[in-house]
Formats: structure tokens, C-alpha cells, sequence
């Protein structure tokens, strides 16, 4: 079976490279073709699925060498694959999910003319994230790292002719870079540590080495982690990185390659159990980036923006439940594959909303949509009660699970702290879901006919994009339910990511009461902001703290005056120093060479004599210098 | 020397001549050497007897034929093993065939082939009288500007005799990097100076300073010969012998009997320091060593430019070959005094060709000062003492000899009306116009500065590490740097010829033969191949890197 892991990527990696090379031909068929390589990959994920579970545990973990990649030395990178149960659990989401989200671009993208290319970049995506989930060495990772990045880029700026594309595009590209060379780092780090950047090898060489040089791998990890899954102080680029099509912002910006970062450090957790000052770190940046995130949400108006303030919250989250360690890497993934399914769901339920309001995107000017559209409602419903935990759903399970590990971080003040974080976190989630539930499915209808007098006339989507929907749904409705049966999720990745119950300082019943008297708190707060009085159409001043949120809580502000300005800054006077004193020197020392030069090339006269009297003077040197080195 | 020693010198004449044995040669070992000499032999005889006009025809073919049998009796050679296990001493002591010898051959046959090729060109300047001409003088006797030698170039002459010459001196380079004594090194030396100060006083155009470069070389080539010379004489005082093994042993101190005759002198460091020091400047000279380099320019200025490339190309071949047989079979035992004083003359020599080859207004001098600096190079190669140093000196000379015949070679097409246009100010635009030709040269300027994927990279880095790893790291510093300062009068030429406007009566390039371009496009090729894949040559050199002692 392991001969076949290796197919997992070649079906998309073809798909891509015949959609982008085919040309024009393969216009009509090209969304055909992407759609049933995307679906043969997740039939061959699911063939190895059964093939794994009819395995004993010891015997899950399938490894295959492809070929040496740079053989030097004692540099041996290989491109080999290894699919264990946590590389499964990515594969079987990426490729899932990754498949509906391809029915649902046939009819999302129908009458876009370049939907061939759209759909050679998600195939030429699911690749780079199969190869990120199932490379068995840092550095193969990080080719699949570097390919989502890629991926993200162009669908980002898909839509390259708005300029706000082509910025948010090339933000994200930008900011992304940060986090690389974090990765990179860590990679150079990991090599001049251990010599391999094998996972088997890395993992087992951890135990000899300090806790230094662990610290500092683990810090870059985190450093990477921030960029690509949109963690503070690197998250600036998601919100802007709805400007893509919305499938793309359910697979890559939701769904799939922003939890990228939650798989590295669970995958290096063996590094941070052995680093406790990085895994703090990580668990800070976590529950920072969870308020950050849901304070971001509540502000937002436009619906796909109030859900990536969503997702970086959701992943702050997951981040902290990584950085928790064994008690709750298990769970950092269940909530990654939970989130998975009901955020997909809510954004391609954003996307339908938009579908039908001629790409409206302001909720203000939604209002009543449930009687228009009653799938989407319906699922966009079920994803929305997942996401806030109520009771029974998938995000119920999965966060009240981070909630209890984060109050058991410590018995002192942490574990207070932090568990008090994710409590207020998601409070301040049913507050905002609340709100978007509200402004666009309940209340009066807001939409008014657009400048050129178009009024939208909301109807539901077609069948290629609702069916997708309701398998989503499903998903978010029972997936936490399956996954916790008997602890079956946390078995299932036990022996890959180590498992420790948590003793949380409270008992574990309150812990579940109080969470669930907080959202009912907070959805109360946002059903009586918005469910009780009209919603104004346009926005009103709002409090410091709301203007504030609107503008991402100044992070751009902050990023152009620090980063940007002082950037500017450095150059103006590396530049200065570049003209007066590095060309001074180089123009100097030419200068120099030149006279040096001038007064030499006159010992050449041209006369013989002078030519023989310098030989004869030569040869004495040489000779008295041969005898010197003799004498002393 | 005592009088009954002078005595018994005196007497041994005497003795009856038929106790004198008849040397045992090894023809076979010695036929490259010995197919140039008679093909030489018969050039001469060809010159007397064959009517005039037949006589280019006859001697190209002649010469061709003579290079071609005599590099394929080198490979034959080599391929026989006596490259390797079979290498041994021959011809009763005086010649080496081993590694290094049929490497060097082989390189200075196919440099000799090249350059006859471009020796033969008839076709760039334009016709006299009716009559071809190529680029030496019609009458070499004749006083330039005398009637005489208007009547020669209206009789429609040639100087067929350079065929002859260049078989000579390749017969003389031949056995100079293979000579195992002293006396067979001077004769070599000789045999391959003198037709070489002939040619260089042959040039069709501009011949006074032809005759003048001839007369400064033939001045102080005699000057260095007799320093070289008085060195032998020393060292045979000091070891008794010319023979390198026999020298080799002396200064090791492990010879066994002590010829009682010189047994006062024998022994004596003073002379053995002395000695070498002398033999040594002898070879620095031909390579063109700081401070032996002065001739260079001039020479290189002045002889006809076929000329120029072949004695730049070949001549530190052979030389090289001879330095390197001298240090690493004779003086190895002496490397703790002679190491630190080829430090300095490297690192002059590198320095100052580089920094005089700024200012230079002439392509020929600027490659003349180029050569310097490339011999300073090749000297840092030298210096190692390691079989990765010989093997990296083989590479360098044969990298760098034919970038070096191609890019005289292009000299030879850049033409106005008085022949060709040296003057680096005419070659200003030059891409513009032959886009070809400037893209060729550019090639060789940028093998000659050591870029990657030329071969003078590949042959830059194989000294440079050989050097390093002899323990030779400040050497390498300076080299790099001096390589530095160089790239900069390289790149000036392409800036000039790429980025200048054209001048309005600018040179022209000239249509050349088949022959020239057959020259330039082997030189484009080795640089080429020998810079995107060396490792096959550098593992040849490697091979090939074995003295015989």
C-alpha cells in the first residue's frame, strides 16, 4: 500500500500541470478534469484510510522513498513520504474537503473565462499541501510549505484586474516570508543540531540535545507557524486575503493551508515538550491571537472578513492547544479538523449569500435572507451552531475540550489565565456568529438597487454548490460527536502525538456549564444589539475599542509606521552609506589600482639595457633570497 | 678542480675509440620528438627544392601531417601505459617519457596545429600585387622600406620558411619540459628560442618594431640563457652531474660514492643555492615572471600576431613543464629554500601584471601584461608540491593556452588600413558592428577572468585549491585578489566593445579562411567544454601527474 502515497500527490500535480499546459483546448473541460483528479486523490486517501485501520497500531505508520534528492556529503535530503495517523487525518481533510470545495467551483466559478487556470491553481494547492502533510523530512515540508504559499498567492490575486487582488495577493506573499524564513531557519538550526532533518531523526535526537538550541528551533517553528496560519503579530494578511474567490477562501484560508501552522508544532512537539520557554510561547501567542481574532469579528461588516476574524481566532485556538503539549495536541487537531468542516461550510454558505446578492458582500445591506435561501440558511445554521459550541455539535466537543486543557496548563495563576482566555474566546464567538447570523439571514431586508439600478434578487444556489453545503453540514453537526466516542480521535493519534488527560484546576462539569452559560451570554448580548432594533444601514461611529476593530485593532497602522516607515528609513541610509563610504572605498581603491598602475607601466621604457639591468638585479634578489632562507 | 683531475680528463680522450659503446635509443618513446625534427629537416630541404609557388602548399601540408602523425604517436603512447606504469627515462638518461611529458606534448602539438593554422591565413590582408600574402614578411632580409624589398613584394613572395621555424620550435618545446638533464634542458631551450626570435622579426606590416621586439628578445633571451647556463655549470660542480636523478640524490644526501675528482666542491650548498637560483631565473624568464617579464610586451607588441599567440601559448607550456620537472624531480629535497622565494616572485607577478594591465592602450600589451599575471597564477599551482598541484598546473596551460591562441587569433580579424587595429580606442563599438566576433572575443576575455563555465574558472579554482591545501592560503588571497583587479581591464574591453558607440572610421573585421576560424572556434570550444564539464580533463591531468625519476 505504501506505493500508493506518492499518488496522493501525483493525481493534483498532473491535474495542475496539464490544466496550465493543455492551453485554451481544455477550456470547456478543464473544471471536469481538475474536479476528478481532486476526487481520485481523496479515493486513494480513503483506500489507505481503511488499509490503516485494518492494521494493528504499531504497524500504521507507511513510509516511501521516492529517490534521493540532494545526496552531498553528509547533506542527504530525500523526497520521502510518510503517512502515519496524523498525516492521514490532514490527507482525508485535505482531500475531502478539497473535493467538495471543487464541485462547489464548478458552480461558483461557471461564467468566469478563466476558470481552467482557477482550477490548476486548487489542483496545483491540494499537491503542495499533500506533500506539506506527508513529507517525511523538513525540508520536502518545506517545498510543500513554499507551494501553498505559492497557491495562496495566485488565488489570492485571482482576480489580478482589482487592484485591492493584486495587493492583498502580494501582502499575503509578503508577509507569508517572514514566517518562511522562520521555517528555514529552523531547518539550517535543526541540520547543524542534529545533522538530519529526518522527522524519525530529528524527534529522536532531541533527548541529547540543550535546552538552547531547542528553545531557539522551537521559536522559529513558531515564527513559521504565525505566518502561514495568520497568528499574531503575522496575521495582517488574512483579512485581506478574502479579496480571492470564496471556495478559496473556504479551502486554503479556512479550511486547510492556515492550520498549516498547528501541524508543524504538533509534528515537532517532541521539540517542544523538551523546549517549555518556546511552548509557553506558543500558547501565549495563541490565546493573544484568539482575542485578537474575535474582537477583529465583531467589528466587520463585510461577512467574508467578520469570518476570517473568525478563523484566526479558531486557530488561535488550535495554536494554543498545541502549545499546551501532550494535553492537547490531540485536541489542537480534532478542533483543526471540526473547524475544517463547519467553517468550509460557512464561508461556501457566505459564498452562496454572495452568489445570489450580486456579490454583495456588506451584511448591513443583507437582511432576511432565510425565506430566500433556505439551504443555505439552513446549513450556514448548522455550521453556525458548531462553531460557537452549542451543545452536542462538532465545535462543541472539540473546544470545550482546548478550554479544559488550557485550565489544566498549570495548577497557579496560568492556568487561570488562559483557561479564562478561552472561556471569554468563546463567549465573544457566539457573540459575533450571533451577530452574522442575525444581519444576514433574520430581519428586514436592507438591499437597495446598486448605482447602475440593479436591484439583487437573492435566490438559492444551484445544486453543484448546495450539495457540497449539506455534506459540510453533516460534518459540523456530527463529526465532534463521532470523534469523541470513546475518546475514539484521541486513540486514533495517540501514538503519533503522545496523550495526557488534563487536570484542569476546576472540575470539568463546571468548566462545561460555565462554557456554555458564556455563549449563550454572548449570543444573548448580539440577539439584543441586533435582533431587537433594526440594523442601521450604514454603520454608526461606534465606541473607540469598535473603530479600532474595524481597522483590524490598527495593525496595519502599526505595521506602516513601525515596519513600514523605519524600513524605509534603514534603506534611505544604507543607501547613504552605500554611496559615500562603500563606493568611496571601491571608487578609492580603482582610483588607487589606476595611479598605481600609471607609474608602474613607466619601469616598461622600452630599452633593452634598462630591460637587462632589471633581470640582473632580479637574479641577485633571487639569489641572495634563496641563500637568506638558508641562513636563517 | 685539481691538475691531475684536469689531467685525467685530457686522457680519457685518448683511449682507444673502441671502448665507447653506442647509446642505446628507444625510438619509439622519442617518435613524437624525432617525426617534428624530420619533418623539419625536410621543410628546409622543401625550401631549396620546391618550386616557389608550390612551396606554401607544400609545407602547410607538410606541417599539418608532421603535427597530426606526431600527436598521434603521443596518444599512442599514452594509451600504451607510458603515461602511467610503462613511464620511465630514456635515450640513455637525457629524456623523461612519464605523465606529465606526454600530457604537455600532446597540449603543445595541438597548440602548434592551431597556430599553423592561423600561421597559413592568406586571406585578411589584401592581396599585393596579385599574390596572397599571409602575415610575415615577404623578404625577411630585405631592409624594410628598401627596394629591395619593394622588388620581393612585387615578385608576389612569402616567407614559407616559418613552417620550418615553428616545426623547429616545437621540436625544441617538445623535449623541454621532457628533459631529464641539465644539458639536454639548455639545448632544448636553445632549440626552441632561436627559430622563435626569427619569427618574431618576420611581420608583413610594422616592421621595424617587429625587428626591434626580435632583437630586445634575442638580447635578453642570450642574457638569461647564459645565467641558466653558468647555473648548470654550478650545480654539475655541486653534484657531479647533470643527470636530475643523480642532482636529486646529492641534495637528498643519499648518494652512495663520491667521484674523488669533485669531491671538494661536491656537496657544497653555496653552489647548489646558487646554481638553482640561476637555472631558476632562466625558466621564470620564459614563462614571463615579475621580474623577468619585461620582454613580454614588447615581444608580444611586436611579432607578426600568429606569432605572438603560439610563443604565448606554447612557450609557457614548455616552460612550465621544464619548472615543474626542475622543482619536483631535482629540487624537491631543496622545497624549504625555494618555496618562500616563489612566493614572492608569484605574488609579484600576479600584482603587477594585473595592475600595469589597467593602463594599457594596446590589445596586444594588455594581453602581453594578462600572460604576467596568468604565469603568477600558474606559479601558485607550481608552489603546492602536491600531485593536486601538478595536475592543476597541466589543467591551467591547457585551459588557458587556447583561450589564448583564439583570442590572438580575433586580433588578427580586427583590421583598418594599416593592417591590424590594435589600438584599443578603434575597438570601441565593436559589437555593434560584428556582433560575432565580439561575442567571441568577449568568451575569451571572460575565460581569461576566470568566470564560471569558462575553462579559465575551472583551471583558476584547481591552482587556487591545490594552493590552499599546500599550506598556501595568503597566496591565494593575493591571487584572488589580483584575478579581481584583472576582471576589471577584462570586463573594460566587452564595456568598450558592447557599450561604445562605433567610431565613424572605425576598424573593420576581416573575412577570414576557413583556417583562422577553424583556430577561433577550437579555442571557444575548449574554453567551453573545459568550463561547463572539467572534471574528464582534470582527471586526465591527475593521471598524468606522475615524474618519472
Amino acid at each position: 500500500m505504501e506505493n500508493l502515497i506518492a499518488l496522493l500527490v501525483a493525481a493534483p500535480l498532473l491535474g495542475a500541470a496539464v490544466l496550465l499546459c493543455g492551453g485554451r483546448r481544455l477550456d470547456r473541460v478543464g473544471h471536469v478534469i481538475g474536479t476528478a483528479l481532486a476526487f481520485a486523490s481523496f479515493g486513494i486517501a480513503v483506500g489507505l484510510f481503511v488499509d490503516m485501520l485494518g492494521r494493528s497500531t504499531e504497524d500504521r505508520s507507511l513510509h516511501q522513498h521516492l529517490f534521493s534528492w540532494i545526496p552531498v556529503g553528509g547533506f542527504q535530503a530525500d523526497i520521502a513520504f510518510q503517512l502515519d495517523q496524523l498525516s492521514m487525518t490532514f490527507v482525508l481533510l485535505i482531500t475531502g474537503v478539497g473535493s467538495l470545495i471543487h464541485v462547489y467551483s464548478m458552480g461558483y466559478m461557471e461564467h468566469d473565462e478563466r476558470r481552467r487556470r482557477f482550477f490548476a491553481y486548487l489542483n496545483l494547492f491540494l499537491a503542495a499541501m499533500l506533500i506539506l502533510v506527508i513529507a517525511d523530512n523538513y525540508l520536502l515540508l518545506y517545498v510543500g510549505w513554499e507551494g501553498v504559499g505559492l497557491a495562496s498567492y495566485l488565488l489570492i490575486g485571482f482576480w489580478q484586474h482589482k487592484p485591492s487582488a493584486a495587493t492583498a495577493a502580494k501582502k499575503a506573499f509578503l508577509v507569508n516570508r517572514v514566517g518562511d524564513i522562520g521555517l528555514s531557519i529552523a531547518i539550517m538550526l535543526m541540520f547543524t543540531t542534529f545533522g538530519t532533518f529526518a522527522f524519525g531523526g530529528v524527534l529522536e535526537a532531541t533527548g541529547e540535545t540543550g535546552e538552547g538550541k531547542l528553545t531557539a528551533i522551537g521559536l522559529m517553528l513558531l515564527l513559521a507557524a504565525c505566518g502561514k496560519s495568520a497568528q499574531v503579530p503575522l496575521q495582517s494578511w488574512l483579512g485581506d486575503a478574502m479579496e480571492g474567490p470564496t471556495p478559496v477562501s473556504a479551502l486554503i484560508h479556512a479550511a486547510t493551508m492556515v492550520t498549516a501552522g498547528v501541524y508543524l508544532i504538533v509534528r515537532s512537539g517532541t521539540i517542544f515538550n523538551a523546549a517549555p520557554d518556546a511552548q509557553l510561547a506558543v500558547v501565549i501567542v495563541g490565546a493573544v491571537t484568539l482575542l485578537f481574532g474575535a474582537i477583529v469579528g465583531c467589528a466587520k461588516d463585510d461577512i467574508k472578513k467578520a469570518l476570517a476574524g473568525s478563523t484566526m481566532s479558531q486557530i488561535g485556538y488550535m495554536i494554543m492547544a498545541a502549545g499546551l503539549g501532550p494535553i492537547g495536541y490531540a485536541f489542537a487537531i480534532m478542533h483543526l479538523v471540526t473547524h475544517g468542516f463547519f467553517k468550509a461550510g460557512l464561508f461556501l454558505g457566505a459564498g452562496s449569500v454572495m452568489h445570489g446578492m450580486n456579490d454583495e458582500v456588506d451584511m448591513r445591506k443583507y437582511g432576511g435572507l432565510r425565506k430566500y435561501m433556505p439551504v443555505t440558511f439552513v446549513t450556514f445554521g448548522l455550521g453556525y451552531l458548531a462553531i460557537i459550541g452549542f451543545p452536542g455539535l462538532s465545535g462543541f466537543w472539540s473546544k470545550d475540550k482546548i478550554i479544559e486543557a488550557a485550565f489544566a496548563y498549570d495548577d497557579g495563576i496560568r492556568g487561570w489565565i488562559f483557561g479564562g482566555v478561552a472561556l471569554l474566546g468563546a463567549g465573544i464567538t457566539a457573540f459575533y456568529m450571533t451577530r452574522v447570523m442575525i444581519m444576514t439571514f433574520f430581519g428586514e431586508k436592507r438591499w437597495q438597487p446598486d448605482a447602475a439600478g440593479n436591484e439583487p434578487h437573492p435566490h438559492e444556489s444551484p445544486k453543484s454548490m448546495t450539495i457540497p453545503m449539506i455534506v459540510l453540514a453533516f460534518g459540523s453537526v456530527f463529526a465532534g460527536g463521532l470523534f469523541s466516542l470513546n475518546e475514539a480521535f484521541v486513540k486514533w493519534l495517540e501514538p503519533v502525538t503522545e496523550f495526557h488527560h488534563p487536570h484542569p484546576v476546576i472540575s470539568v462539569p463546571a468548566i462545561t456549564a460555565s462554557t456554555v452559560v458564556v455563549l449563550l451570554l454572548g449570543a444573548g448580548l448580539a440577539y439584543l444589539q441586533y435582533g431587537r432594533r433594526p440594523v442601521p444601514v450604514t454603520p454608526p461611529k461606534g465606541s473607540l475599542l469598535t473603530r479600532a476593530a474595524r481597522r483590524d485593532l490598527l495593525q496595519d497602522d502599526f505595521n506602516h509606521v513601525v515596519l513600514v516607515r523605519g524600513g524605509e528609513h534603514l534603506t534611505r541610509s544604507l543607501v547613504y552609506v552605500d554611496h559615500s563610504l562603500v563606493d568611496g572605498v571601491v571608487n578609492g581603491t580603482a582610483a588607487g589600482f589606476g595611479g598605481l598602475s600609471g607609474r608602474l607601466r613607466r619601469l616598461q621604457n622600452g630599452f633593452a639595457r634598462s630591460y637587462a639591468v632589471s633581470m640582473f638585479g632580479g637574479t641577485a634578489i633571487l639569489i641572495a633570497a634563496t641563500l637568506l632562507m638558508r641562513a636563517v | 678542480m685539481s691538475a691531475s683531475a684536469v689531467h685525467s680528463l685530457w686522457t680519457t680522450a685518448a683511449e682507444p675509440i673502441g671502448k665507447i659503446d653506442a647509446p642505446h635509443i628507444e625510438y619509439g618513446q622519442l617518435a613524437p620528438v624525432l617525426i617534428i625534427v624530420g619533418a623539419a629537416v625536410l621543410g628546409i630541404l622543401l625550401e631549396a627544392f620546391v618550386p616557389r609557388r608550390a612551396r606554401y602548399h607544400a609545407q602547410l601540408f607538410l606541417t599539418v601531417v608532421a603535427l597530426v602523425a606526431s600527436f598521434a604517436a603521443v596518444v599512442g603512447l599514452a594509451t600504451s601505459g607510458y603515461a602511467t606504469t610503462e613511464a620511465g627515462i630514456v635515450a640513455m638518461g637525457a629524456i623523461a617519457v612519464d605523465g606529465p611529458t606526454l600530457f604537455l606534448q600532446g597540449t603543445i602539438l595541438l597548440i602548434g596545429l592551431v597556430s599553423v593554422f592561423t600561421f597559413a591565413e592568406r586571406r585578411l590582408d589584401p592581396e599585393a600585387h596579385g599574390n596572397r600574402v599571409d602575415s610575415f614578411a615577404a623578404q625577411g632580409a630585405a631592409v624594410p622600406g628598401s627596394e629591395g624589398e619593394q622588388a620581393a613584394v612585387k615578385a608576389g613572395f612569402t616567407t614559407t620558411e616559418v613552417f620550418p621555424l615553428v616545426l623547429f620550435a616545437i621540436a625544441g618545446m617538445l623535449v623541454f619540459p621532457a628533459a631529464n638533464d641539465l644539458l639536454t634542458l639548455f639545448i632544448a631551450l636553445e632549440v626552441f628560442s632561436l627559430p622563435l626570435y626569427l619569427l618574431c622579426a618576420l611581420a608583413r606590416r610594422k616592421r621595424l618594431m617587429s625587428q626591434e621586439a626580435a632583437v630586445k628578445y634575442f638580447l635578453l633571451g642570450a642574457f638569461s640563457s647564459a645565467f641558466l647556463l653558468f647555473g648548470v655549470a654550478l650545480l654539475y660542480g655541486y653534484a657531479g652531474t647533470v643527470n636530475y636523478a643523480g642532482i636529486a640524490e646529492v641534495v637528498d644526501g643519499t648518494i652512495q660514492d663520491i667521484d674523488p675528482v669533485l669531491a671538494q666542491t661536491m656537496g657544497n650548498d653555496v653552489l647548489l643555492l646558487i646554481g638553482a637560483a640561476m637555472i631558476l631565473m632562466g625558466l621564470l624568464f620564459k614563462v614571463g615572471a615579475v621580474p623577468f617579464h619585461m620582454w613580454t610586451p614588447d615581444v608580444y607588441q611586436g611579432a607578426p600576431t600568429p606569432v605572438t599567440g603560439f610563443m604565448a601559448a606554447a612557450t609557457k607550456v614548455a616552460a612550465f613543464g621544464a619548472l615543474l620537472r626542475l622543482l619536483y624531480v631535482v629540487l624537491p629535497g631543496l622545497r624549504w629554500d625555494w618555496r618562500p622565494v616563489m612566493w614572492g616572485v608569484a605574488i609579484i607577478t600576479m600584482l603587477l601584471g594585473a595592475i600595469v594591465a589597467i593602463t594599457q592602450t594596446d590589445i596586444k600589451r594588455l594581453l602581453a601584461y594578462s600572460s604576467i599575471a596568468h604565469a603568477g597564477f600558474i606559479l601558485a599551482g607550481v608552489i603546492a608540491t602536491s600531485p593536486d598541484g601538478i595536475s592543476s598546473v597541466l589543467f591551467y596551460l591547457g585551459a588557458y593556452s587556447f583561450v589564448t591562441i583564439g583570442a590572438f587569433a580575433v586580433v588578427t580579424l580586427v583590421r583598418d588600413a594599416g593592417g591590424e587595429a590594435t589600438h584599443l580606442s578603434k575597438w570601441a563599438g565593436l559589437g555593434r558592428r560584428s556582433p560575432m566576433v565580439a561575442a567571441v572575443f568577449a568568451v575569451f576575455l571572460l575565460a581569461f577572468a576566470g568566470i564560471p563555465l569558462t575553462s579559465g574558472f575551472a583551471g583558476k579554482f584547481a591552482v587556487f585549491k591545490a594552493a590552499a591545501e599546500g599550506g598556501a592560503g595568503a597566496l591565494v588571497i593575493i591571487g584572488v585578489i589580483s584575478s579581481a583587479i584583472a576582471a576589471f581591464f577584462y570586463i573594460r574591453v566587452i564595456v568598450l566593445m558592447f557599450f561604445s558607440e562605433p567610431k565613424p572610421e572605425g576598424p573593420t573585421v576581416a573575412v577570414a579562411s576557413p583556417l583562422t576560424m577553424t583556430a577561433i572556434a577550437v579555442g571557444v570550444a575548449v574554453t567551453v567544454v573545459l568550463g561547463v564539464a572539467p572534471q574528464y580533463f582534470l582527471d586526465l591531468a591527475g593521471q598524468a601527474s606522475v615524474f618519472a625519476r
